[in-house]
């Protein structure tokens, strides 16, 4: 508990995604990380295996178990990051880069302008990174951010668009300011800048690892020989310890690509699982306007065009949904018995959807006519293929039947259950079906 | 308003569109199907039809008011139900001649016994063709039935021993000796 007022709360999004300050801006994340600081009361829990965000303002914690923990660390508060010891211990023991903070007297991370305050404190946060992820690219990017001093611009600078950002759901997060005209500039600016700079250090780096590849290699083989003979010999004190090493171990060996499969997958996957939470912000706005589901198509095509540059693929679109299951999200994936994909929101029931149907198909004109997909998709307000979607769902309650025929396929409320099998002809004075009897013969 | 076709009333669903479109939803199916099954016997009783043609015009299949007609499917799904029940028989295997049961063959059967008591013919010799049009079975069911399925009945009567079928004295008709 000491630990968690020691930093800064930081709130999140109903789907676990980490609301963010105007301007700030995502820049990269780590998983499975623990974090640690050296205070004297520091008996408390730490924070223990958690997504670690570095944003150009903040570090963010957000425990992966439940999103109930969600802590910052103003990148101002930083006064130190230490470079990182590099050891033969360093394989084989989890990743751990270092920083120092300032502290308030009262132990809290100053989280404010440090002139006003006095009798401050250093602290030094240790973070276990206990994940595959790359956390030298993470530590450079962080002294990156930190150099950057974001948090000192003004946030007054984006003028008016700050103030109806707020209401676009793009707002709270770091990837919209990619969109109009002048992030597609600042994003063509950025891709020559970097493209340039790759290409310089390729060939640099290329020669290098040409000059280490083989070496690497059989450093990486023999570790792997090794292990697989340290595995049959059963004279090791096989404890717990030792186990987790040689997973570890192993699964460092797959990322330097000895044997590739897992790799891309298990980097994928947090990939998706971020796209997933971020996907299910997004959707609550155009879900609403589309009464409460939303084919999956039409979604690709706002979210992509949302993200403006950095689009997706289909696929990691269905992937993205798939896992809402996963996640206490308060949107679903639904397939039709057609095969037709589309998100619904989870308080969206089809008894309401049926309840207007229903009062459609059983006014006197449609009582003769019947009614087709479109005209369903103009009371009910959605697409005609949705429309069509809903019909057949009802159809399938019984509420509806077809009839197929030159003039095309329409829907008609269900007369069958309530025509009697002893008298064909009897018609009684109350229901639906006289009510069609008395509205068919007028028309006729 | 009631439509008719002839003299036979149509219910007021006859004019209801999704009658004329097999239903795809099950429970829905099996009401639609038993609603075609009661018109078509109904219709072919009062109606003295005995032989539906799937390829032909048949009355039914076709409600010119709403510009409706069953597909083929749906024409051989409603007599299929009617056959399963034992209400009407394929007379091929394409399944396109069908006979309308709207008695049984066994139905048919007793109706001959008592056409046989109520005109004392229990010792009588008549041919096929004096039961169907003769002056006895005038006003009758039998009157005008159709020539398949009196034989069936017939049969089965002399498989019961009620009757002997023979040989008659033209090529095409045949006698029948009752013995009840």
């Amino acid at each position: 508990m000491a630990s968690n007022n020691f930093f800064v709360p930081a709130s999140v999004t109903s789907s676990g995604r980490p609301v963010l300050v105007p301007n700030e801006v995502e820049c990269n994340l780590l998983s499975n990380v623990d974090i640690e600081h050296d205070q004297d009361d520091a008996v408390s829990s730490p924070l223990k295996s958690g997504h670690f965000i570095l944003t150009t303002h903040r570090l963010l914690f957000l425990s992966s178990s439940c999103s109930s923990t969600a802590v910052a660390i103003p990148l101002s508060a930083i006064t130190h990051i230490f470079s990182s010891k590099r050891s033969l211990k360093s394989v084989f023991h989890s990743p751990r880069f270092r920083f120092q903070v300032s502290a308030t007297p009262d132990n809290r991370i100053l989280d404010s302008d440090p002139g006003r305050v006095t009798g401050l404190r250093s602290v030094v946060i240790t973070v276990v990174v206990r994940g595959k992820g790359d956390w030298e690219l993470f530590l450079s990017k962080m002294w990156e951010c930190w150099r950057g001093r974001a948090w000192e611009t003004t946030p007054s600078e984006t003028g008016p668009a700050s103030a109806s950002a707020s209401a676009s759901l793009y707002a709270s997060d770091g990837s919209v300011r990619m969109v109009g005209v002048g992030g597609l500039l600042r994003k063509e600016q950025e891709m020559w800048e970097s493209t340039d700079r790759s290409l310089q250090e390729a060939f640099q780096d290329l020669n290098a690892l040409m000059n280490k590849a083989k070496e690497m290699v059989m450093l990486a083989e023999k570790m792997r020989q090794k292990l697989l003979a340290g595995s049959s010999s059963q004279s090791n004190s096989a404890n717990d310890e030792e186990l987790g090493s040689k997973e570890e171990m192993q699964d460092w060996l797959l990322s330097v690509g000895i044997v590739s499969p897992v790799t891309k997958e298990s980097a994928g996957a947090l990939y998706h699982q971020q796209l997933s939470r971020q996907l299910a912000d997004f959707v609550k706005i155009p879900l609403e306007r589309a009464g409460g589901m939303i084919n999956l198509i039409d979604v690709y095509c706002l979210f992509n065009r949302a993200r403006g540059t950095a689009l997706i693929s289909p696929d990691d679109l269905s992937q993205a949904c798939s896992l809402w299951e996963k996640f206490d999200v308060p949107v679903m994936l639904r397939k039709f018995d057609s095969g037709v994909m589309v998100i619904q929101s989870k308080s969206h029931s089809d008894e309401e959807v049926f309840g207007r149907l229903r009062a459609l198909v059983t006014k006197p004109e449609a009582l003769r006519h019947g009614i087709s997909a479109s005209d369903a998709a103009m009371t009910l307000g959605i697409a005609p293929a949705m429309a069509k979607e809903h019909l057949l769902t009802a159809e399938g309650k019984g509420l509806l039947c077809r009839d197929i025929s030159p003039d095309g396929f329409r829907f008609y409320i269900n007369l069958f259950s309530e025509i009697s099998l002893d008298d064909l002809f009897l018609v009684k004075d109350y229901g639906i079906y006289s009510t069609w009897v008395k509205a068919s013969s007028a028309s006729g | 308003m009631m439509q008719k076709l002839g003299d036979f009333k149509l219910p007021a669903f006859f004019n209801y569109p999704p009658y004329f479109t097999l239903q795809p939803v099950r429970d829905t199916r099996e009401k639609q199907i038993q609603l075609w099954k009661e018109l078509i016997l109904d219709y072919c009783r009062t109606q003295k039809v005995f032989l539906v043609l799937l390829e032909e015009e048949f009355p039914l299949f076709s409600n010119p008011v709403i510009e409706r007609s069953l597909n083929n499917e749906a024409r051989e799904t409603f007599l299929s139900a009617l056959v399963s029940e034992g209400r009407a028989e394929w007379l091929d295997k394409g399944h396109r001649k069908c006979l309308i049961l709207w008695h049984r063959i066994q139905d048919w059967a007793d109706i001959i016994l008592g056409f046989v008591k109520d005109n004392g013919l229990e010792d009588s010799v008549m041919t096929v063709e004096e039961i169907r049009s003769g002056i006895e079975s005038r006003g009758t069911e039998l009157h005008g039935m159709d020539r398949t399925i009196l034989m069936r009945a017939l049969k089965l009567l002399e498989h019961k021993g009620k009757v002997a079928i023979f040989k008659g004295t033209s090529a095409d008709d045949e006698g029948v000796k009752f013995s009840v």
